[in-house]
């Protein structure tokens, strides 16, 4: 296992324009056609986050409600429990930083979907084994963004070395929904949309459960 | 609603993998079938050519920065044999350029458009979730693989396989017998937009065969914009539209009725990207108006307006109301440009009192004023955010108001739109940079040729219904006349429609209102006695034709792509062939070379061309009028030509403004009639009867409370008022079969949180969704994202009937009325009520 830890390299990792997002879900779908997921396994999912109250008063009334998405994959974790709680030492993080799972050392037991906080590995029953997002490794290779990063139809995602993503964008991954943080320090950054909660004190309802 | 500390719990993590993917209330019956279904299908047809790709070999990767630089290469998989330019073809008004890697004669990949940039005029064209799903759709199990012929009764869901020599020698003599026994009259060439944005691949190459032949009862309008096409003429004397959203960048503030092009023109070449680049570099304030909080309003608004569907001319006339008694009114621009906004500018045949002013101000002949609290009852917006939002509307200088198509997709459409425009006209926006015409945005379009639907001025056939009034023509065509119905060209119809060309279109069924009575109408094959359907997919309108013919997707066959709506960025995309025709499917062009040979035309028809030199054809043409257009060849290297509006930016009606005496309106007037007099003399005209009766045509642009309209839901037994939104996962009924899509947009209603609590809804739930027309079942989206007493149920499901006539499928035409709206005879899609309950 320890010559798959990381040694050196960029920590890639994903940024996130949450006030761009419309929740199209093409990058859910570029993922798809480019790594072939069958139904049930999605990379990339995107949620939606609504909340708010409505006044009524006589026959009028006045919305106070708010609505926002968040796209995301696999995070490339800092500290990715996925690989922490691998039976098999199938899950390590590369030199370049991303997360990857050995379809060869894996035995589908599901655990890392378990215990990753955003469900990033998924189980896919062709194969019996975890999948997850590789960042397009074959596209990197050819100098090609990843499939969702360059499907976005509002330009709301980027990749990188996570350091120059916070050094371009700032450094919050902490909305709500997603989980803290600190659990796994993602390799993810968010601009926030102008209605987002912090990830402790959310008010809102994941709108679409069944979708992501 | 999962919680955010069930969230913590649970994770956010989704279902277990091994279950259903779909949260499709069909579920139950699909859980096998679809996804196992589709899933073979994908094995089988992309075999192991596109496994994971074997990440054995860990070098680094390259960054960012370096990625970056290689832009412009289409990039995706290594190994293809080819990567061929195509286009998203489905009627959205974006038309977003594909690229299909092709391996072994089989598409395993689908990319978006790699180049042009992320500026203005040049936009990188990227395909929303749709066009990314292509390869569903051409794999699709729902291919019609084989010309089929019913052998039962119509509608009754029994079929053979033909060969192609037997249905193209029926449909031609058919076309004969009812043309020889009716008249050209009798034929009728469906609405449909199911691949609208082609060209010769477009759905031409059926009219052109029909008009070849003698000709077709002609249609006008589309169910799209009926209301405000027909409108356009007495307000402003013909079609316009407003500023282009680009324009917007000089606006102070933007008003959207009703418009939602992050969702209805989501391309990222499109105005989605327009709109939210003017947004986030020129920081204009944005009012969005809409019973939904949309995804327009999500992203680019400041403020939503939540109000009632149907009353948008009710919100118009209250604003007035405000804006006059603060006395912000341009005047000078009513004085000079409109008529019948004041007495004043009354023509003379006009009763007094008539001016628009005397309907706000209640002396007009209901004597109602329009007061914002009067408005606010019908309209549900609060009367002191109606005062604020008129002045902040007329303060704003310039300000862009556009509207949207739902406004006038409604019961009386004709007047919401009219009454938008008048706003614009009383702001004084129309006609200068920044402003508007309360319209539709305008854009901008390079002058591709068109495949010829006939050749001469006009089709052979002059006479014209409304698109949206088949159903009549089918029924009691004889009957149909001008004053009633809306017939153009004549003052009545000789000869009901009695054989329908179907083609790419799922408007026989699926797209059109009140799928009950299309059935009822189409099941007596004595009335419409002969349809062909046309299509590559097998629709819920393919179970009403007598003979199904199976067609290529655009992407095996040859075309050149106009592009659509891009604000004041036009472009043309080269259309190639992907991959050579699947199963035993022909080209349009192919079928109907084929049935004009046996009709003795085919001549006349093909002009002695092939499908490839047409194509050669429309780039000479283009290129006469366009002499900076490319040639074939420049075009299939480069995949998308793109040129900046000319003139900058769309302002329309700008010569007006400038000079309107040397420009003059082609109204009677010559000039902005708010108040028409046209109509007012049809009004006295036009007939309505039957369940018609009580529509009504109005000279001005008045709220009309309509069967089913915002105040009947309030002592109907049907209390909640019933829109249909265009859904991300498809466009109309394009992409709605398809798993993936399925999937990432499972069909839902909309509802809103009071109501569902009323009725004992959780988020998620199956639910019924029903009225005295029919039931659906879906499963429930309760959101505050819409206002109470609303429900939507997205429009273009595919229509279901399980055995108890319960639509599964969850399409709002087992819901919506078929009801022409009164001046248009167009389609009032968003006017329905009904209730909900759970399952």
């Amino acid at each position: 296992m320890t010559q798959d830890k990381v040694e050196l390299g960029e920590k890639l990792g994903f940024y996130f324009d949450q006030t761009a997002c419309t929740g199209c879900k093409a990058c859910q779908i570029a993922c798809k056609d480019k790594h072939d997921l069958p139904l049930g396994v999605n990379w990339r999912r995107v949620v939606e986050y609504s909340g708010g109250t409505w006044r009524q008063e006589g026959n009028t009334f006045t919305p106070n409600v708010f609505t926002y998405y968040t796209s995301i994959s696999c995070n490339h974790c800092e500290n990715p429990v996925c690989m922490q709680v691998c039976p098999t030492t199938a899950m390590s993080v590369r030199e370049d930083g991303t997360v990857w799972v050995d379809e060869d050392k894996c035995v589908g037991c599901r655990y890392c979907e378990w215990a990753c906080p955003y469900s990033a590995p998924q189980f896919n029953a062709e194969s019996g084994h975890m999948s997850k997002c590789d960042l397009c490794f074959d596209y990197r290779q050819e100098g090609n963004d990843p499939a969702c990063v360059s499907a976005c139809p509002s330009r709301a995602l980027d990749w990188g070395p996570i350091d120059e993503l916070r050094a371009k964008y700032g450094d919050n991954a902490a909305v709500a929904p997603l989980p803290d943080p600190s659990i796994t320090n993602p390799h993810l950054v968010i601009t926030p949309h102008r209605d987002a909660q912090a990830w402790d004190s959310g008010t809102g309802d994941i709108a679409n459960p069944k979708e992501i | 609603m999962a919680k955010l500390s069930q969230l913590k719990l649970r994770g956010w993590r989704p279902k277990l993998r091994t279950e259903t993917a779909t949260s499709d209330p069909r579920a139950e019956d699909e859980a096998q079938g679809i996804s196992r279904r589709s899933f073979l299908a994908w094995s089988g047809a992309v075999g192991g050519a596109v496994a994971l790709v074997s990440v054995a070999d860990l070098g680094m990767p390259l960054t960012r920065t370096e990625a970056a630089a290689a832009s412009g290469t289409p990039g995706g998989m290594l190994g293809a044999d080819k990567t061929v330019w195509n286009a998203c073809l489905a009627n959205c008004q974006s038309r977003c350029p594909l690229q299909l890697q092709v391996k072994d004669g089989t598409v395993v990949r689908v990319l978006a458009d790699s180049t042009g940039s992320d500026e203005f005029g040049d936009f990188n064209i990227r395909a929303c979730v749709r066009g990314r799903t292509q390869r569903q759709r051409i794999y699709s199990p729902d291919r019609i693989k084989k010309p089929m012929r019913r052998t039962g009764e119509r509608g009754g869901g029994q079929w053979e396989e033909i060969s192609w020599e037997e249905a193209f020698d029926t449909i031609a003599s058919e076309m004969k017998r009812v043309r020889d026994t009716y008249g050209n009259e009798a034929l009728w060439y469906h609405y449909g937009s199911g691949s609208t944005g082609g060209n010769i691949t477009k759905r031409g190459t059926w009219p052109r065969l029909l008009n070849t032949y003698g000709g077709y009862l002609g249609q006008y309008g589309d169910y799209s914009t009926a209301q405000i096409t027909a409108a356009y003429p007495y307000h402003y004397g013909g079609w316009v539209s407003s500023n282009s959203l680009e324009d917007a960048k000089n606006s102070r503030l933007q008003v959207m009725f009703g418009n939602n092009p992050l969702e209805t023109r989501m391309s990222g070449g499109g105005e989605l990207a327009v709109v939210q680049k003017t947004r986030r570099e020129y920081g204009v304030r944005t009012i969005v108006i809409d019973p939904r909080y949309s995804e327009t309003a999500v992203d680019v608004s400041d403020e939503w307006v939540a109000l009632r569907p149907g009353t948008d001319a009710a919100l118009v006339a209250g604003l007035i109301h405000e804006i006059l008694a603060q006395n912000m009114q341009d005047q000078a621009f009513l004085d000079t440009y409109c008529v019948g906004f004041d007495e004043a500018t009354l023509p003379k045949e006009a009763e007094p009192n008539s001016s628009y002013r005397s309907y706000i101000e209640g002396k007009g002949p209901d004597g109602v004023e329009k007061s914002p609290e009067w408005a606010a009852d019908i309209t549900g917006v609060p009367a002191d955010q109606i005062r604020r939002l008129a002045r902040e509307i007329a303060g704003a200088k310039p300000a862009a108001i556009t509207q949207g198509w739902g406004p006038q997709r409604s019961a009386n459409g004709e007047n919401a739109s009219r009454a938008i425009f008048t706003l614009a006209a009383v702001t004084g926006n129309i006609g200068i940079a920044g402003g508007g015409t309360g319209a539709r945005e305008g854009n901008y379009s390079i002058p591709v040729k068109a495949f010829p639907l006939f050749d001469g001025e006009t089709p052979p056939v002059t006479t014209q219904i409304s698109c949206f009034n088949w159903i009549d023509a089918i029924n009691r065509g004889p009957e149909m006349t001008a004053l009633k119905d809306g017939v153009r060209g004549k003052d009545k119809l000789d000869v009901g429609i009695k054989l329908m060309v179907v083609n790419a279109s799922n408007t026989l069924i699926n797209q059109h209102n009140d799928i009950h009575v299309t059935q009822e109408t189409l099941r007596d094959d004595s009335k419409c006695e002969f349809i062909v359907v046309i299509d590559h997919q097998w629709t819920p309108s393919c179970d009403w034709g007598d003979i199904v013919l199976p067609s290529t997707t655009n992407f095996e066959e040859i075309d050149l792509i106009p592009g659509a709506s891009c604000s004041d960025m036009g472009w043309a995309i080269y259309g190639d062939k992907a991959i050579e025709p699947l199963y035993d499917t022909k080209t349009g062009y192919e079928m109907c070379t084929e049935i004009a040979r046996r009709l003795g035309i085919e001549q006349e028809f093909t002009q002695g061309r092939t499908q490839e030199q047409w194509r050669d054809w429309l780039y000479e043409e283009t290129r006469s009028i366009e002499p900076d257009f490319p040639t074939k060849e420049e075009h299939a290297a480069m995949g998308v030509f793109r040129k900046k509006n000319p003139a900058g930016h769309v302002v329309a009606l700008k010569d007006f403004r400038e000079d309107p005496e040397a420009f003059p309106l082609l109204t009677p007037s010559g000039k902005i009639e708010i108040y028409s007099q046209q109509l007012a003399e049809m009004s006295k005209t036009w007939v309505f009867e039957g369940d018609r009766a009580g529509d009504k045509l109005t000279a001005l642009p008045e709220h009309i409370d309509t069967w089913e309209g915002a105040l009947d839901a309030r002592d109907s037994k049907y209390p909640l008022q019933c829109i249909g939104h265009h859904y991300k996962g498809r466009t109309h009924s394009s992409y709605a079969n398809l798993a993936w899509l399925k999937e990432a947009h499972p069909q839902m209603l909309w509802m809103n949180p009071i109501d569902a609590a009323a009725r004992g809804i959780k988020n998620d739930d199956i639910v019924y969704v029903f009225n005295n027309r029919g039931k659906v079942r879906t499963q429930a989206r309760v959101t505050p994202r819409i206002a109470p007493g609303v429900v939507s149920l997205p429009q273009g499901a595919w229509y279901q009937p399980n055995h108890n006539k319960v639509d599964i499928g969850g399409n709002v035409n087992t819901l919506t009325k078929y009801h022409p709206s009164p001046l248009a005879k167009g389609n009032p899609a968003h006017t329905t009520l009904v209730d909900v309950e759970k399952v």
